[in-house]
């Protein structure tokens, strides 16, 4: 399918949702009021790790206007430990410590009052005594014999240790004349939206019901929720119908949730917990990775790559939820864009006394490519090759598709060199070049860095079960629903939240297209979760894939019953009549027909004129599975991690101060090939925005503990977001190879920018430092890092 | 304390607490939900309202502080029910948002930028939205929205003779 063939998908249209921001009229969770609503404010441990000896709550409890303070442990005797994604029994995750808080920041009480500012003011008034205990910080150190354990009862640090071989790793390595070893830091950030994490919980005793409205981007939020509070998930009404202001995969909330729906319960009125900046950098658990990759990679004269070791240390902090599936998901796209033979790759995650993780974009993708990509640069400069040049050597080729990769995954579509071919072409890459050395000559540090990478989407959560051998989950299916009533309006239903990816527009436009009506006429609303069908909420880079995929099906069902309430209205057999933009009509008399009105009051009215066997009305849905998802992990851990991979393909020339550091992006073009597009607005958007996110995650974003255990970096003052002055202008541009596995050939977008852009811009940093004969393998490369490192290396040779 | 703020041109009269911010005060007394907090240490200005017609944070600011100055705020500028104002339609046209949190406070400041120069560079314009931080769009779609809008209020402003 090309985009000509399209009325609505692909064209250049407006974004609905947009009209409700613009006015100030989103409905955030801050936004809503119920009446009574009481205010939580949380008490944190100031240790890395202590334990509790007792907590005093009278004099808070004596202040008007404050309600109760909430403990650990009458909490846990209440609840049950939150999910965790592996097979972690002794390392329970509960929302307020019990017993021990294992790091700073920690949520140890809950305090409850009129106001939020109350509610803080009596923080000051409990009385807390720990008993400060030994931590463990790094990861490395936490994975050693004899370390510091987090969790005594689990007898290590380490949850998840497993190494796979997938191919001949050791035949190639012998093999291939040339060997290399890198390492590569990945610094700890994370998403941090502007809206930080919210809910608002009520409980009804008189229905049994609990009603939750969440900025929340969480998959099986509602069962969770349930499971932990010992209730039927029919007793636990998510209302999606909020905005979420912002989440790239973090607003996860289940430890809030838990506690503030405890709460509501326990106290008999509606009870909110919006967090503060602090308690959302500190405490909510929102951290993304901190990898560690050793990499041994094996490759001949010509630089093609023949097998490649990796070695991934994660960093999860104190407590697991779904984190350590961040090392699992990277496994569906472990060679990158390449041919690379054979590969070992050993995942490693261990806890340690630190904020813990959740979901970021990408989920452990990004990471992965920036080791990838720095070790396709040291490929090339061992070699003196130009690192352009050995991508591309590299790259599979376009007719080599559908192409296995070792790991079992098999890539659906790409056209990776004419990608390339558009975004360096024809003049372009030694344009920058030659701007790079006349920059040079100027006594400035330039480089040009590149960067390919793959976007993994349509997420089938293939990890779990690769990962977790209790878990056979091989199904993340998605839903939508279409109503036509009475007055043969069309209202679409979705089945989670969204944080502003466009989700209304994307079913709009994809009914549209399928019955030809316009688009701008269907209504789309969201179900709470006790009337909804199966989701799996925006993670994953799923959403165009499968709500777009849903919506697609559920549109083809509804044309059919309305071309068979049609063609039997009309006295034909069914292959007779032709369904056209809402009208059917006879093919042998085309002046037969009926109108999108009469069908729809046949179907609502005269039953004795529907085709026998039909349900009076126009009601369609359709649950969507993902597409190739389905099957098991083998034995040796190979599995089809998800459907579809989006290309991009980074190229930027930075220049830094020679004197201060200062790293500034001169000029930034990206191929983007994600398949047919479905809205450009969007699409450009969250690649703009991925772009954004990358660049403070490579230059300037980094969570920091100081020795004693201590986040320091816990205001916008210290953890740097990029604004409008650090995001230059980026040249886009735009190539479509449609994916075999969806239905309009789509694939996702939601992540690309931040998936290369750390890649390309740590290469073109050490592409600018090499004249010097250094190099840098650690995130943040900030001002400060590249300043001392510039001038140490000075210093070093006499200048 | 009593204290009365002029808000989008209404004056109202509240009995507040003097520390609170005038960020609470105009969302939970006059149920003014368009600002929103970000992160309520000054930086990421997802509050911002206009202080006589200056960008300002909301969230360090005082109600009482604001008393008798003239305040406006995202509703203010919004011109009536389902109607949008140039700049408003401009952020629709160009995408110049994602998740809408910090966008209103991205109009108001994009407003108090137009109103003082009707004809911004890109430089002006990045300029003067870089004390609002956005997480979603990486800011293109923002500039664009400005520049749009800058240049649909100039050319409506232009005699019918010399619009193109």
């Amino acid at each position: 399918m090309s985009a000509e063939q399209y009325r609505f998908v692909s064209a250049d249209r407006r974004v609905r949702e947009d009209r409700r921001f613009v006015v100030g009229k989103g409905r955030f969770v801050a936004d809503i009021d119920l009446p009574n609503t009481k205010h939580v404010a949380l008490v944190t441990c100031p240790y890395a790790a202590a334990r509790i000896i007792s907590i005093d709550k009278r004099a808070a409890l004596a202040m008007p206007g404050v309600h109760y303070v909430l403990d650990g442990c009458e909490l846990a005797a209440a609840t049950l430990p939150l999910m965790t994604g592996l097979d972690t029994p002794n390392v329970p995750r509960r929302p307020l410590a019990v017993d021990a808080a294992r790091y700073s920041g920690e949520w140890v009480a809950a305090v409850v009052a009129d106001t939020r500012a109350l509610a803080e003011d009596a923080i000051e008034k409990i009385d807390i005594r720990y008993e400060p205990l030994p931590f463990v910080l790094d990861a490395e150190q936490a994975i050693k014999p004899g370390a510091v354990l987090v969790h005594a009862a689990h007898g290590s640090n380490v949850l998840l240790d497993r190494t796979f071989v997938w191919g001949q790793v050791e035949n190639d390595f012998a093999a291939s004349p040339r060997h290399l070893s890198l390492q590569v830091k990945w610094a700890r950030s994370s998403t941090v939206p502007i809206e930080t994490f919210g809910v608002l919980a009520s409980w009804d005793p008189w229905r049994d019901m609990l009603d939750v409205y969440a900025s929340i981007q969480m998959p099986k939020y509602p069962d969770q929720i349930a499971m932990a509070l010992r209730l039927p998930a029919s007793a636990v009404r998510v209302h999606y119908d909020v905005d979420v202001g912002g989440s790239y995969g973090v607003k996860r909330g289940i430890k809030h949730s838990v506690l503030v729906a405890y709460l509501a319960r326990r106290l008999g009125f509606p009870v909110r917990l919006v967090e503060d900046r602090l308690e959302n950098m500190r405490g909510g658990d929102a951290h993304g990775p901190e990898r560690l990759f050793d990499i041994d990679v094996a490759f001949d004269d010509s630089g093609l790559i023949r097998s490649m070791k990796m070695r991934a240390l994660e960093n999860i902090g104190a407590y697991a939820g779904r984190s350590p599936f961040q090392l699992g998901k990277p496994i569906g796209a472990i060679v990158g864009p390449y041919k690379i033979k054979s590969v070992q790759y050993r995942a490693i995650a261990t806890v340690t006394n630190k904020t813990p993780q959740d979901a970021v974009r990408g989920f452990g993708q990004a990471p992965t490519n920036l080791a990838i990509e720095r070790m396709m640069d040291d490929v090339a400069n061992a070699l003196g090759l130009d690192p352009l040049e050995v991508r591309r050597r590299n790259m599979i080729q376009h007719e080599e598709f559908p192409y296995t990769i070792p790991s079992g995954t098999t890539y659906d579509s790409g056209d990776y060199h004419r990608v390339v071919d558009k975004v360096v072409a024809p003049t372009v890459y030694n344009e920058m070049k030659a701007e790079r050395d006349r920059l040079r000559a100027e006594g400035q540090l330039a480089g040009i860095g590149i960067a390919a990478c793959l976007e993994p989407s349509g997420g089938n959560a293939s990890f779990e079960p690769l990962l977790n051998s209790k878990n056979a989950t091989t199904t993340w299916m998605d839903s939508c629903r279409i109503d036509v009533d009475l007055t043969a309006a069309i209202t679409a239903t979705m089945h989670t939240s969204s944080a502003g990816q466009g989700h209304e527009t994307l079913v709009a436009t994809v009914i549209a297209e399928v019955i030809g009506r316009d688009p701008d006429g269907i209504r789309v609303v969201r179900a709470n979760s006790l009337n909804s069908l199966p989701s799996n909420s925006p993670v994953g880079s799923r959403m165009a894939i499968m709500l777009g995929g849903a919506a697609f099906h559920a549109a083809r069902k509804l044309k059919a019953k309305l071309t068979a309430i049609g063609a039997h209205d009309l006295g034909i057999p069914p292959e007779r009549a032709i369904y056209e933009q809402g009208k059917v009509y006879d093919r042998a008399a085309p002046d037969r027909r009926r109108t999108w009105e009469e069908l729809v009051a046949i179907a609502h009215r005269n039953f004795h004129r529907l085709p026998e066997g039909f349900e009076p009305g126009l009601a369609v849905a359709h649950v969507y599975q993902v597409p190739t998802g389905g099957t098991l992990p083998t034995a040796d851990g190979r599995v089809q991690m998800y459907p579809c991979f989006s290309f991009e393909f980074h190229l930027l020339l930075l220049s830094i101060d020679p004197d201060l550091g200062t790293p500034r992006i001169l000029r930034y073009r990206l191929g983007h090939d994600c398949g047919t597009v479905i809205n450009p607005k969007i699409v450009r958007g969250m690649t703009m925005g991925g772009i954004a996110h990358g660049i403070g995650a490579a230059l300037y974003e980094e969570f920091a503990y100081n020795e004693d255990g201590q986040l320091i970096t816990q205001t916008f003052m210290d953890y740097l977001l990029p604004s409008s002055l650090e995001v230059p202008a980026v040249e886009i541009i735009h190539h479509e190879t449609p994916s075999p596995h969806t239905v309009l050939g789509q694939k996702g977008s939601g992540e690309s920018g931040y998936l290369g852009a750390p890649a390309a811009i740590a290469n073109a940093v050490n592409d600018a430092i090499r004249p010097l004969g250094i190099s840098i393998n650690t995130l943040p490369l900030n001002v400060a890092k590249l300043g001392d490192l510039i001038a140490e290396t000075h210093a070093r040779m006499g200048n | 304390m009593r204290i009365n703020l002029i808000v989008n041109g209404t004056e109202s009269t509240l009995e507040v607490e003097p520390r609170t911010t005038l960020l609470d005060c105009l969302r939970e007394y006059l149920g003014l939900k368009g600002a929103h907090a970000g992160c309520e240490h000054g930086v990421c200005g997802a509050c911002t309202v206009l202080f006589d017609g200056v960008a300002v944070r909301s969230c360090l600011m005082f109600a009482p502080q604001a008393e008798g100055t003239p305040i406006t705020t995202i509703e203010g500028i919004t011109p009536g029910p389902g109607e949008l104002s140039p700049l408003q339609d401009a952020f629709c046209e160009a995408h110049g948002l994602q998740c809408g949190y910090c966008t209103p406070a991205m109009i108001l400041v994009a407003h108090a930028l137009l109103a003082g120069n009707p004809d911004p560079t890109r430089d002006d314009i990045v300029d003067a939205i870089s004390g609002n931080l956005c997480r979603c769009t990486g800011y293109a779609q923002i500039v664009e929205a400005i520049a749009l809008a800058a240049d649909r209020i100039r050319g409506s402003n232009r005699p019918s003779e010399l619009r193109s």
